[in-house]
This record gives structure tokens, C-alpha cells and sequence, in this order.
């Protein structure tokens, strides 16, 4: 209960923010935040909870991104029908990969996502008629202020924080933790281990893909290099590690920490930001390897609740 | 009927044919003993019942439908339900967390699971500690953890992989009246033993692999006295006295 409380308190406060701080650059900084606490949680409801590393996931982020900037340019499709009809794609795109990978035990799937991210990159690079090649596609359209794209980005993202809470608060829950901790001892006991993992990837790429599509729109340009970037693949692990993988809250603390700082070492020396950057990245690791959300809590005396609270109660009510 | 029935199973890895035209059956009720020396491909056998394995050849039919070529989590909700010869605990759920799993993946009734959960954790001993940690566990607790997963699957047939292993002899006695217990309420059960004694106190029967192939099988008695069992276990020179 207080915790509803208190996340109804903080997207009523994420609500009003706009109208509070009209300086644009924090605006930005807010809303590559918001989106990058979205990218993080769709890649840790793989990752961190079901234990499916992927390097690739830029690959439906730019598929994202490349499906409604092209739909809106070549059929003057809405964004907002593109932004579905991507997200699709990435699933479609996703579903095929983990077909062929999660049938495997090991690390066959982190490898693979490396080199499928890879491909489709070098696909849209050379697919100059449809993609525009190297030189990208100019959104040549008035899509909207920028506080306009803040409330999509915070809706988009309060919706990812419900999706992923329904995954792993339900059964689903203790499935995906059985999964990541020993997959042959949760088939042995009737979890559908493959289809639960391809599920997942499914679910995660479709929300990064959303992502994508929103990028795209609020950039109104986007060229290969942009979008299909392995650093924005890297991004969403580091925020997520950063914050607290396996946790809800973790992407989300991690992206309100990690995008400001590397903005803001960005705007210090284009030169040295990625040198400082991964300095920092580096000491984090050292000495907060299990994440911001994770210390608060063992600082709390809280064991992370790797399943539904609600479930332990029926279970302790018996 | 037998509950399950094997026939001609046969799997090779390369050269070495690990199991060889395995025919066996368990009936419904009856604590079976699957024996044999090291390497003898015991654990090989469970794993081609339970689907992380496909045999080469040979059938095996669950309550009157075949298993072959299913997966194993199907054939966990088919009702047989094997646990592992190492154990594996989920490490970051509690012991309640980690007996819900199995009850969960067998219904998405949550107050069924948590009965089924509530009635395994009982039964092996674990209520009392349902809510701390694997790595808080002696081993002893571990073994009872990985049979009360299998439990809430709700199992018909419970294929149990060296479940002695590591138990102290006083953990061991109490734990064969515990299999009699979940014997008694309608589970049958097949397992895996090295230590003679509890195999004998406890199985109806006795199937005896070496080499892969069934080399006997029968009443406990019997087979402890088969010159071919002794020769396996000991070496020729024990087979004539």
C-alpha cells in the first residue's frame, strides 16, 4: 500500500514536471531518461529476470525506429499506428531468433543477439531504396513541442513499468527465476522454459521497438549509425546493472543517473566522455556491483522480492 | 496396466551405447529400485523417461500414452516427475518460493498452489523453515527441499536420482519411512540407489542395469543373490561362492 502511494506520488510529480521546468535542455535530459528507464526495464525482464543476456537489442530499437519513420514518409501512415506496426516487427524479428538460440543451453543467445544485431544493421545500410542507406530519413514534418513528447515518453514508460510488474508479479514470476537459476530443474517441474523465454524476448522487444519509434519521431532524423548503435544496446544493460538488475526499480534509477551523467560529461569534452564515462562505469562496478536498488534494500535489511508479495501471502495464509 | 512401460529403449552417445533394449515396467503403488554400478546408465535411463534425453529406439508409455519425443515439462504435467542426482535449489527464492514453482506450473489456481505447496513443505519437514534461504540449508534439508518441488508438481510417479546421497545414516532410515509415506498416499515411486541396504528394506522389486542392458530383475532377495548381479557389482571371482 505505501508503495502504491508512493509511486502514484512520483508519476504525478513526473506529471507535473513540464509545467515546473520549461528549460528545454532538462526537458531533453528528462526525456532521454524516461526513455532509457524503458529500454532498461524491457531488457531486464530478459535479462535480468529470465537470465537471457542480449547485446542486440538496438536491432528492434532501430527496427522501431525505421518502421514508422518509413511508414509515415512513404504512405503517410500516423506515427502512432507506425509506432504499433513496429513493435510488431520487432516481434516478428525477435520471434525466429530465439526459436533458433533458445533451444540451446549456454551462452548460444547472448552470442547470437551480438552478430543478428549486427546483420540487420548492415541490411538497412545497404537497403538504400527503402531505408535512405547511410545518409538516414529526415522526418520532414511538425510532430510536435517538446512537452508533448515528454507526457508520450512518461506514458509510454508508466506503461512498461505495468506490463513488466503484471510479468513478474504473476505466476510468470517464479517461472522466469527458475529459468535464469537452473533451467533443467524448472522443465524437470513443468515449466514451459522455452516458450516462457520466448515470450519474454517478444514482450521486451516489443517495448524497446516503441522505444525506437518514439526516437525516431522526437529526432525527426535517423540514420543507421543512430539508431541500430551497439552503445544503445550497451546503454540499457549499463542502466539497468547500474540501478539494479532483477529489480522494477532498478532501469528506472539507473536511467535517471546514468543518462544525466553521460550527457553531462558529454557537454564537458566530447573527446574524453567516453574515456570518463567508463571510469565511471568502471568504479561503479567496483563498488556498487549489485546495483543502486539492491544496496538501498540490503541496507534496509530487504531481501528483493524476486517473486509476487502476493503469492507469499496465500502461501504463508495456509 | 502398468503405469509405465518401457520397451526396447536404447540410446547411444557415439560409440558407447548407454542404454541397451531396456525393458521395464512400474506398476501403480509399488516402490521400485533401479540399481546398478557406477556408469551403468541409471541416471541415463531417467533422463530418456523424462524427456531431456531422446532414445534411439524403444517406447515409453506413460498411463497408456507414448512420452517419446515430448518435452520434459509436458511430461512433468503428464504426472512423472524426476528430481536430479546433484541438487538444484533455486538459489535466490526461498524454500517456499522455490516448492511454488513446480505447484504453480501445475495450476494457475493460486490457493490450490499454495495448498499444494503448504502440503509438500509439510510432509518433508520443511514448514518451519519455508521462508528462509537454500544456502541456509544443511544438505540433508536440500535433499527433503528437492523432493517437496517434485511433490507439489503432483505427481503420480516420483523418479528419485540417488535420493541417500549425502543423508546421514539416522537422516536415512527416517527417510525411508518418508518415501512410504508418499507411497502410501498414492504416489508411486521408481528410484535410484548405490547403498544396498535401504533398496532392499524399502523396493518391491529390483531392476538391475550393467553395461546399460537389464541384467536382472525381481524381488529383492533374489536379486541380491543372482550370480550375475554379484558379478557385476564385485567382479568374477565372487559370482561362484
Amino acid at each position: 500500500m505505501r508503495k502504491l502511494v508512493l509511486a502514484l506520488l512520483v508519476v504525478i510529480a513526473l506529471a507535473i514536471y513540464p509545467l515546473v521546468v520549461t528549460n528545454h535542455f532538462f526537458l531533453h535530459l528528462s526525456i532521454m531518461a524516461l526513455m532509457y528507464a524503458l529500454l532498461g526495464m524491457s531488457w531486464n525482464l530478459l535479462g535480468g529476470y529470465t537470465g537471457q543476456i542480449s547485446f542486440g537489442h538496438a536491432a528492434f530499437f532501430g527496427t522501431g525506429a525505421y518502421t514508422s519513420t518509413i511508414l509515415l514518409l512513404r504512405y503517410g501512415i500516423s506515427p502512432w499506428l507506425g509506432m504499433l506496426v513496429g513493435a510488431v516487427f520487432a516481434v516478428l524479428l525477435s520471434l525466429p531468433l530465439g526459436w533458433l538460440t533458445f533451444r540451446l543451453r549456454g551462452p548460444y543467445f547472448a552470442l547470437s543477439t551480438l552478430a543478428f544485431a549486427e546483420v540487420v544493421r548492415v541490411i538497412v545500410y545497404n537497403w538504400d531504396s527503402l531505408t535512405g542507406g547511410g545518409d538516414g530519413l529526415n522526418i520532414l514534418a511538425d510532430l510536435g513541442g517538446i512537452v508533448r513528447f515528454y507526457y508520450i515518453i512518461l506514458t509510454l514508460t508508466v506503461a512498461g513499468v505495468l506490463v513488466m510488474r503484471g510479468c513478474v508479479r504473476s505466476r510468470w514470476g517464479y517461472f522466469l527465476n527458475a529459468i535464469r537459476e537452473d533451467e533443467d530443474a524448472a522443465e524437470a517441474l513443468g515449466v514451459p522454459a522455452t516458450r516462457m523465454k520466448l515470450i519474454v524476448l517478444a514482450i521486451s522487444a516489443f517495448f524497446v521497438a516503441l522505444a525506437g519509434s518514439f526516437f525516431a519521431s522526437y529526432q525527426l532524423y535517423i540514420n543507421p549509425d543512430l539508431v541500430y548503435e551497439s552503445q544503445i544496446s550497451i546503454q540499457m544493460i549499463v542502466v539497468t546493472i547500474v540501478g539494479g538488475i532483477g529489480t522494477l526499480e532498478g532501469p528506472v534509477v539507473g536511467a535517471l543517473v546514468i543518462v544525466p551523467l553521460s550527457e553531462y560529461f558529454r557537454g564537458l569534452s566530447p573527446v574524453a566522455n567516453p574515456l570518463i564515462y567508463g571510469l565511471f562505469i568502471v568504479i561503479f562496478m567496483m563498488f556498487l556491483p549489485e546495483g543502486i536498488v539492491s544496496r538501498i534494500r540490503s541496507l534496509l535489511g530487504r531481501r528483493a522480492p524476486a517473486v509476487a508479495e502476493e503469492h507469499k501471502q496465500v502461501g504463508a495464509g495456509v | 496396466m502398468s503405469l509405465l512401460q518401457v520397451t526396447g529403449l536404447t540410446r547411444r552417445f557415439g560409440g558407447l551405447v548407454a542404454v541397451n533394449r531396456l525393458d521395464f515396467a512400474v506398476e501403480s503403488g509399488e516402490i521400485l529400485g533401479l540399481i546398478g554400478p557406477n556408469g551403468a546408465g541409471k541416471t541415463t535411463v531417467f533422463s530418456l523417461l523424462t524427456g531431456f534425453l531422446r532414445p534411439d529406439h524403444g517406447s515409453i508409455v506413460f498411463d497408456g500414452a507414448s512420452l517419446v519425443s515430448l518435452s520434459p515439462h509436458k511430461i512433468c504435467l503428464r504426472g512423472m516427475v524426476r528430481t536430479f542426482q546433484n541438487l538444484k535449489p533455486f538459489p535466490k527464492l526461498t524454500i517456499r518460493e522455490n516448492v511454488m514453482v513446480g505447484a504453480l506450473a501445475r495450476t494457475a489456481d493460486r490457493e490450490l498452489s499454495a495448498r499444494h505447496v503448504a502440503e509438500a513443505l509439510e510432509l518433508m519437514g520443511l514448514t518451519n523453515m519455508a521462508d528462509r534461504m537454500p544456502n541456509e540449508l544443511p544438505i540433508g534439508h536440500l535433499k527433503m527441499l528437492e523432493m517437496a518441488k517434485a511433490l507439489a508438481t503432483k505427481p503420480r510417479l516420483l523418479l528419485l536420482d540417488e535420493p541417500y546421497a549425502g543423508l546421514t545414516p539416522a537422516e536415512g532410515s527416517h527417510f525411508g519411512d518418508l518415501l512410504l509415506k508418499i507411497r502410501n498416499s498414492g504416489v508411486t515411486i521408481c528410484l535410484i540407489e548405490h547403498v544396498m541396504r535401504y533398496v532392499m528394506a524399502l523396493c518391491h522389486r529390483i531392476v538391475v542395469l550393467h553395461h546399460g542392458e537389464k541384467i536382472a530383475e525381481g524381488q529383492a532377495a533374489a536379486v541380491a543373490n543372482d550370480p550375475a548381479v554379484i558379478k557385476a557389482y564385485l567382479g568374477k571371482a565372487y559370482a561362484g561362492s
